[in-house]
């Protein structure tokens, strides 16, 4: 049995229609299971940027990565599993919370700079921002409290460093 | 100056070199249509859209080029889906131009309203909605190139009726240049050494020559790879043709009805080197068993084949006319004699149970029709077959010694492809022999093509291989299904009055002494002639690898055969 682990991969699109459906449409049909996929604009108009975290053994990855390729709206493909990048998660949790147990709450979101963004006489809502195992930490402290309701965005990532994604085609190669 | 959407189509096919387009007018499309008179291009109107959609890949495989088919909204695009599902999986460059509702009225279910580059979005390489006029050349353009380029594929342009309607000021020149599909970085020069020294020091090496080979044109380069290497040559079914089939080096096709010496030199070998093909299940068998003993180079334009079915130790990223001539200045002149020795032994195993080497028992065998339609015409025409037993039996007896000489549907097993298929090819070779192969079952799915050779005077000889079942299924049933025929035996038409209902010639054969004078019959006719081949009813293609098993285990023919009397008398 291969080992699935989380691959991280950013594709930069031309924003036309059926973009997103047909990156989409390719993990449908060749049964690639997305973990999360995000998508937003970027510092070029006209181009948008997906996050997808697969989770898959390395030879079904390296085949996501080539078919992803293969779409002619995509621009570029970037592998950010195994270099250095960074990955940010948000998400909002709303926690069950009485208020004698607010204060105890307060002072574990402080802990992970989860900030409170509302508050009812049964309930209480965090916001964090952070790499998505911080976001699961959060979560697993939470849990005990009850958690009535939870939405996390998926991770957004980026390289480190100089080294920007932002080629206009692949370098001069063989058509394909 | 001013140019209508429609005017737009036909002045972005004339810069594309198209003479030909295969198509079936409509409400969404007749603007397009209308405009038609004035450029110079062959409209063929077809039977079915499915049919237009055969005919622009049959064109594409014979000609090298892009073939083009056209149909209106709704019915005409989804009747074109099965012809683009086709082109897809055998790489195939066509253009499928289909008229859409309105504008002002998409998404609403108009009349005659489909979601159609929603249905193609899984089985093109491209697709687009155009819905202004202004947008519709610089995206024929564009669709032109990326059918052509790379791995080749079926690309579909879908333009609403307000879109060919509308007039705009029509600047050619103007516009983005096409944007390319994904671009490939050639092999290091590295790879290309590890792969010529893994070449070097093999002793029981084999060539697979894949579709790739026909459609890089690099069939030369194959046999000076072959001679220079010593290298026995096994093809695909869609390689059939690149490597002559008359060359001593060559095996034949490997594969579930491949020649039994070639599955097992395939087993055997030390090393594979695979050139454009992409280790198919029908070429391969059980993976877990497959070529367990070769190391294998796998040359292909499209990275995402490389380790999807079988692990490679060497890819080599391009086009197999570039990693040929690459491969060819770095490895060394050598001679294999005692692999050549062990392959040609298992060859005379083998060739005892070959139906040829049968006593005449005055039965018409369909291997025996191929096997005289490869000898009455020296091995020298085209032959378009449809999918099933005799497309088979095709494959291993008409021996194909020019690329593109055999078209087949390969990837997609469409049965009624061969007729509108080789109705595409005569406009790629207007004065080729073209032989259509079809059985019975697979004729009828598309027959009513027949009435479009008849209009476009079109000179085409249709065999059929006519044995009453849906053979290749009745085959399995026979194999794995204890003999019940559910469904397969099959009523047909009279196919000589078929012939004769549409103005053209109809020959009957029943007997293996008929066969040479029918095909003379035929070639000799103006028009498009059919013959009636009543076979063998309960023949069976051998050998043969059933599914997921390894390439051993083949089903030989019985010897002697103890087939049934079945009566093919008519």
């Amino acid at each position: 049995m291969k080992t699935a682990v989380a691959h991280t991969y950013v594709a930069t699109v031309e924003d036309r229609p059926g973009a997103l459906n047909r990156v989409v449409s390719l993990f449908r049909r060749r049964g690639f299971n997305i973990a999360s996929l995000t998508v937003g604009t970027t510092e070029r108009p006209g181009v948008s940027r997906i996050t997808l975290v697969v989770k898959s053994d390395p030879d079904t990855a390296r085949r996501v990565h080539a078919n992803l390729e293969k779409l002619v709206d995509v621009i570029q493909v970037q592998d950010l599993t195994s270099v250095a990048a960074l990955a940010r998660e948000f998400a909002l949790v709303k926690a069950t919370v009485p208020p004698d147990k607010r204060s105890e709450v307060l002072r574990l979101c402080g802990v992970f700079r989860a900030r409170v963004v509302d508050l009812s006489p049964a309930t209480l809502t965090v916001e964090i921002t952070g790499t998505p195992d911080k976001v699961d930490a959060l979560v697993e402290v939470l849990r005990p409290y009850g958690i009535a309701e939870m939405v996390r965005t998926g991770p957004l990532a980026m390289g480190r460093g100089a080294e920007v994604n932002n080629e206009v085609k692949v370098a001069a190669g063989i058509a394909a | 100056m001013k140019r209508t959407g429609s005017q737009a189509i036909w002045e972005a096919l004339v810069g594309e070199g198209v003479e030909t387009v295969f198509g079936y007018p409509g409400g969404a499309i007749m603007p397009a249509y209308d405009a038609l008179p004035g450029y110079p291009i062959r409209h063929v109107l077809v039977r079915h859209e499915q049919g237009a959609a055969h005919m622009a890949d049959g064109f594409a495989r014979a000609s090298g080029k892009v073939g083009v088919a056209i149909a209106t909204s709704g019915p005409g695009a989804t009747n074109l889906v099965t012809g683009i599902a086709t082109a897809m999986m055998d790489s195939s460059p066509i253009v499928c131009i289909t008229g859409q509702v309105s504008s002002a009225v998409l998404g609403t279910d108009a009349f005659q309203e489909t979601d159609i580059t929603g249905v193609t979005l899984p089985i093109t390489k491209h697709n687009y909605l155009v819905t202004r006029a202004e947008e519709i050349y610089p995206t024929l353009r564009e669709a032109f190139h990326l059918a052509r380029s790379g791995r080749p594929g079926p690309v579909h342009v879908d333009i609403t009726k307000d879109a060919q309607q509308a007039t705009f000021e029509f600047h050619p020149e103007d516009g983005p240049p096409p944007r390319s599909g994904r671009t490939v970085r050639p092999s290091s020069p590295a790879d290309l050494d590890r792969a010529a020294a893994l070449i070097d020091s093999a002793e029981r090496p084999l060539v697979f020559c894949g579709h790739g080979i026909v459609r890089s044109g690099a069939s030369d380069l194959l046999v000076e790879f072959a001679e220079k290497t010593g290298t026995p040559v096994a093809s695909t079914l869609l390689g059939l043709g690149g490597f002559p089939a008359s060359h001593p080096l060559n095996l034949g096709m490997m594969g579930m009805h491949g020649e039994a010496w070639v599955n097992k030199a395939v087993q055997d070998a030390d090393l594979l080197i695979a050139l454009g093909m992409r280790f198919d299940d029908r070429v391969t068998g059980k993976l877990s068993t497959y070529a367990v003993t070769a190391r294998k180079i796998h040359v292909e334009i499209d990275p995402s084949e490389i380790n999807k079915n079988v692990k490679v130790d060497v890819a080599l990223m391009g086009d197999a006319a570039w990693a040929l001539r690459e491969l060819i200045s770095r490895v060394q002149r050598r001679s294999r004699s005692a692999w050549l020795t062990r392959i040609a032994e298992a060859k005379g195993d083998s060739a005892v149970r070959d139906i040829q080497s049968m006593p005449h028992s005055g039965r018409l065998f369909a291997a025996h029709v191929m096997h005289d339609l490869w000898r009455l015409t020296a091995g020298r025409a085209t032959v378009v077959t449809d999918v099933g037993q005799h497309q088979m039996w095709e494959a291993q007896y008409y021996k194909h010694d020019r690329p593109r000489s055999l078209i087949t549907s390969g990837g997609l097993g469409t049965m009624g492809f061969a007729l509108p298929a080789a109705i595409g090819a005569r406009f790629a070779r207007p004065d080729e022999e073209i032989w259509v192969v079809a059985g019975d079952g697979g004729f009828q799915m598309t027959a009513c093509e027949l009435s479009t050779c008849a209009q476009e005077k079109l000179k085409l000889n249709v065999a059929i291989i006519n044995n009453g079942y849906l053979g290749m299924v009745r085959q399995w049933q026979e194999f794995f299904y204890s003999r019940r025929y559910v469904a397969t035996p099959l009523l047909s038409p009279d196919f000589v009055k078929l012939a004769e209902a549409h103005g053209l010639l109809g020959v009957r054969v029943t007997k293996r002494e008929q066969v040479e004078d029918a095909v003379a019959q035929v070639r000799g006719a103006p028009g498009t002639s059919v013959i009636d081949f009543r076979v063998e009813q309960e023949d069976s293609v051998y050998p043969m690898v059933p599914a997921n098993t390894d390439l051993r285990d083949m089903i030989r023919r019985p010897n002697p055969t103890p087939m049934l009397e079945t009566g093919s008398d008519p």
